[in-house]
């Protein structure tokens, strides 16, 4: 396939997987906000903002003081912000209609009704309180339609396996950051852990990755900080745990790979890091801290994007 | 306009056969349901994606050319005659084309005029002494015909450079079709959705002499900003080919290859939707950052074939057009079907004199012109705008060409205050490989404003489903 489409195809899929997950970003700090468990309304904002991995871009536009309007615009709808929802879907169409002949029918039905929808909105009004919460519901209900859509109808080949891996590479960031600017609620076993709290802040990050539930059917009881780590890192049923995402991205890498003869950086990068993910105990990643391995495992998949554009999609 | 004929009331009102169809449905479905179907139809156009972008004026960039819902009908007989003079008129252009790139003996009789051909910019001295794959220059022409009476078709001009619009005649068929599938149990109407694959055959029959095997086929779009990005993304996949611009393309010892995922594919044949001045910064346009360098070389080495070949936009020329009729003569020995509007060459002294007396009853083009820009409509001007007019033929009189104010067949069309008639056109795309291809009918463009003429969808025309019925026995 042409090389332009396989790029077009990778963003695309990142762009609406992030646009699902700022929206739960929004979603949380909502929540957040609404309970003890926060240390003023400020601070679960700007959470948001870094989790996004828009910091610098909102500093510039709005300073250092993040009030919950300025961070809600920001991740809504700011045309300058390339992580704002709205900019999500906006480049996701452009992708799209740059590559409609990769794209089966259902595929180009789910992103071209979204942004046609999107044109609709009244934008001010989509802001306020009532219409919000809609909006963001709104908002995964159309990356989950885009997400069946494409595993219900792409042919089995190198179009697939290029959106699965924005899918992943996207998803896997994601969670990374996340966890990285939570790190420090989550605490090894043997911590001194600070109570009902601190329950929310676990719980928080659970919904930002859509994976309450999952925690309550894989560690039923009582929540514990260490095992949201695990869950999030290393349990391979989690859809969006590291290790999952490494899973599948190893695999349509290796897919991709095949009509190359000798395996590619890429494929050497990503194998890699899964090894490390798939053999890993928590205990030891606590011990290593937490943090520092976050950082590591962000920088890594900044690089292994940047591998798999040299390689196939330059 | 007074006196135009309707295809569908005929000159004396009383329904034209073709039309029973057509005249139940709109007796028989009541108004509100037409509305809600109109709304239906516009929605579909937005899903698909079905839009024409306008970058330049403002507003919404991607809009719907207006559809009408009521479809404009041919019998089959109607059809038959024209189909003839279309395949005939195709095959001339593209002889003549190629004699003026080898022979130039049509020049060399006198039977068309030297100066019309070696200074106009649309003829391109690096296609001289080449011989393209199959001699074939115009692999897709647009034919624009117009009518004035029950037997009066007229050539209004030929496109055949790239002429667009058959994604309209495809998906207007296709809209109308889920709308009122019922209209199409009852009319017998001649199918168009095969189009594409007549393209990918054209397409296919002309690889280069240097092709193995299955020749790669792709087409070549300038992007998403290009007016006709739809058309093209629609075209490459229902020909399951790839769409490239220039950027996924790169020549290589005279091969033309992309870029892919798995390194460099070697292409055979491409379908480019880009003009002649843009496709290869080395031998065109220096600028062009559309083009892919090297691809003229590519091309007259043997190993890429492209379509429609540079310099066939020669016979496009509205001077040259009015010699059509004698390069039939010329090259085949047969006599026009298709007649040619009587046209006023205003390079020549008594035709300029004449047209400056009668601007008032003439339309009046730009020779190289297209889309309806830079023209006059004589009656509909008022005399400051003619005297304006007049002036600039004076200064440049063989940039000009006129002819009479035709009155163009009417069509009935859904307007704000019910059904009215308005005027129409025809495009029917004719297709010339190893053999020549039609599908029947074609894009019927219409002129939505009252008395309006100009049927472009960049002057707020609209289209129409365009039915050729299948004689019944």
């Amino acid at each position: 396939m042409l090389a332009r489409t396989a790029e077009n195809l990778f963003w695309l899929a990142r762009y609406m997987e992030r646009a699902e997950y700022v929206a739960r970003l929004i979603q949380v700090a909502q929540r957040l906000t609404g309970t003890t468990a926060s240390n003023g309304d400020a601070n679960e904002w700007h959470s948001a903002i870094v989790a996004a991995g828009c910091e610098e871009g909102f500093v510039a536009r709005h300073g250092e003081e993040v009030t919950p309007e300025a961070a809600i615009d920001y991740l809504v709808r700011d045309p300058d912000n390339n992580s704002s929802i709205l900019s999500c879907f906006e480049t996701a169409r452009r992708n799209s209609r740059s590559v409609r002949t990769a794209l089966t029918a259902d595929m180009w039905d789910a992103i071209n009704t979204t942004w046609l929808e999107v044109r609709e909105f009244d934008v001010e009004a989509l802001l306020r309180a009532e219409n919000l919460t809609r909006f963001l519901e709104w908002t995964k209900e159309r990356a989950g339609l885009f997400n069946g859509a494409y595993a219900n109808s792409m042919l089995r080949n190198d179009a697939f396996y290029f959106t699965r891996l924005g899918t992943f590479i996207e998803r896997a960031d994601n969670t990374a950051r996340i966890l990285d600017v939570k790190y420090h609620v989550l605490l090894p076993q043997e911590a001194k852990v600070g109570g009902v709290i601190d329950y929310y802040q676990w719980a928080s990050i659970l919904r930002a990755v859509s994976a309450l539930r999952a925690y309550r059917w894989v560690y039923p009881g009582r929540m514990h900080p260490w095992q949201v780590a695990e869950l999030l890192i290393l349990r391979p049923e989690l859809p969006r745990s590291l290790l999952f995402c490494f899973e599948q991205i190893t695999a349509n890498l290796d897919l991709i790979g095949q009509g190359h003869g000798r395996p590619t950086e890429a494929q050497r990068l990503a194998g890699q890091m899964y090894a490390k993910l798939r053999y890993a105990r928590i205990d030891d990643i606590f011990q290593e801290g937490l943090h520092e391995f976050l950082t590591e495992f962000i920088d890594s998949t900044i690089v292994l994007g940047q591998e798999v554009g040299k390689q196939y999609l330059a | 306009m007074a006196g135009a004929y309707d295809e569908m009331g005929g000159t004396d009102g009383q329904l034209r056969s073709q039309y029973e169809v057509v005249q139940a449905w709109l007796d028989d479905t009541p108004p509100d349901l037409l509305e809600l179907k109109r709304r239906e139809a516009d929605a579909l156009f937005r899903r698909i994606g079905i839009t024409f972008a306008v970058y330049t004026e403002g507003g919404d960039p991607e809009r719907l050319i207006p559809f009408d819902m009521i479809p404009r009908v041919l019998d089959a007989t109607e059809w038959a005659s024209l189909r003839r003079g279309l395949e005939q008129r195709v095959k001339a252009l593209n002889a003549f084309i190629g004699d003026i790139y080898n022979g130039q003996e049509i020049l060399r009789a006198g039977r068309v005029p030297e100066r019309l051909i070696l200074t106009n910019p649309q003829f391109r001295p690096e296609m001289m002494g080449f011989q393209p794959p199959q001699g074939v220059y115009t692999h897709v022409a647009g034919i624009d015909m117009v009518r004035t009476g029950p037997n009066d078709f007229y050539v209004l001009e030929d496109n055949c450079r790239t002429p667009s619009g058959v994604s309209y005649m495809l998906e207007n068929r296709e809209v109308m079709m889920r709308l009122f599938p019922d209209l199409f149990r009852r009319a017998h109407v001649a199918p168009v959705a095969h189009y594409p694959e007549e393209l990918f055959e054209t397409l296919r029959s002309v690889a280069p002499p240097r092709c193995r095997g299955e020749p790669r086929i792709a087409l070549l779009t300038p992007g998403i900003y290009n007016s006709a990005y739809y058309e093209h993304s629609f075209l490459a996949d229902e020909m399951g080919i790839e769409l490239v611009e220039a950027a996924d393309l790169v020549v290589e010892d005279n091969v033309c290859y992309m870029r892919t995922t798995r390194g460099l594919t070697r292409l055979d044949v491409l379908y480019r939707r880009i003009d002649d001045d843009y496709l290869d910064p080395l031998v065109f346009r220096p600028d062009s950052m559309l083009g892919v360098p090297g691809l003229m070389h590519a091309y007259r080495a043997g190993n890429l074939t492209l379509a429609n070949a540079p310099g066939a936009g020669i016979a496009d020329d509205k001077a040259v057009y009015c010699h059509v009729p004698e390069m039939i003569r010329f090259y085949l020995g047969e006599e026009p079907i298709l007649r040619n509007v009587p046209t006023w060459e205003c390079a020549k002294p008594d035709d300029l004199k004449y047209v400056i007396e009668h601007l008032a009853e003439l339309v009046v083009k730009v020779v190289h012109g297209s889309g309806g820009y830079g023209m006059l409509v004589g009656p509909h001007a008022s005399t400051a705008e003619r005297e304006a007019f007049a002036a600039r033929i004076k200064a440049r009189p063989a940039d000009y060409i006129a002819q009479p104010t035709l009155a163009l067949s009417t069509v009935p069309t859904f307007v704000d205050a019910g059904v009215a008639p308005r005027h129409v056109d025809l495009r029917p795309f004719v297709l010339v490989g190893q053999e020549v291809r039609l599908v029947p009918g074609g894009l019927t463009r219409v002129a939505l404003k009252e008395g309006s003429l100009v049927v472009n969808s960049s002057q707020g025309g609209g289209t129409k489903d365009t039915w050729v019925l299948e004689e019944m026995d």
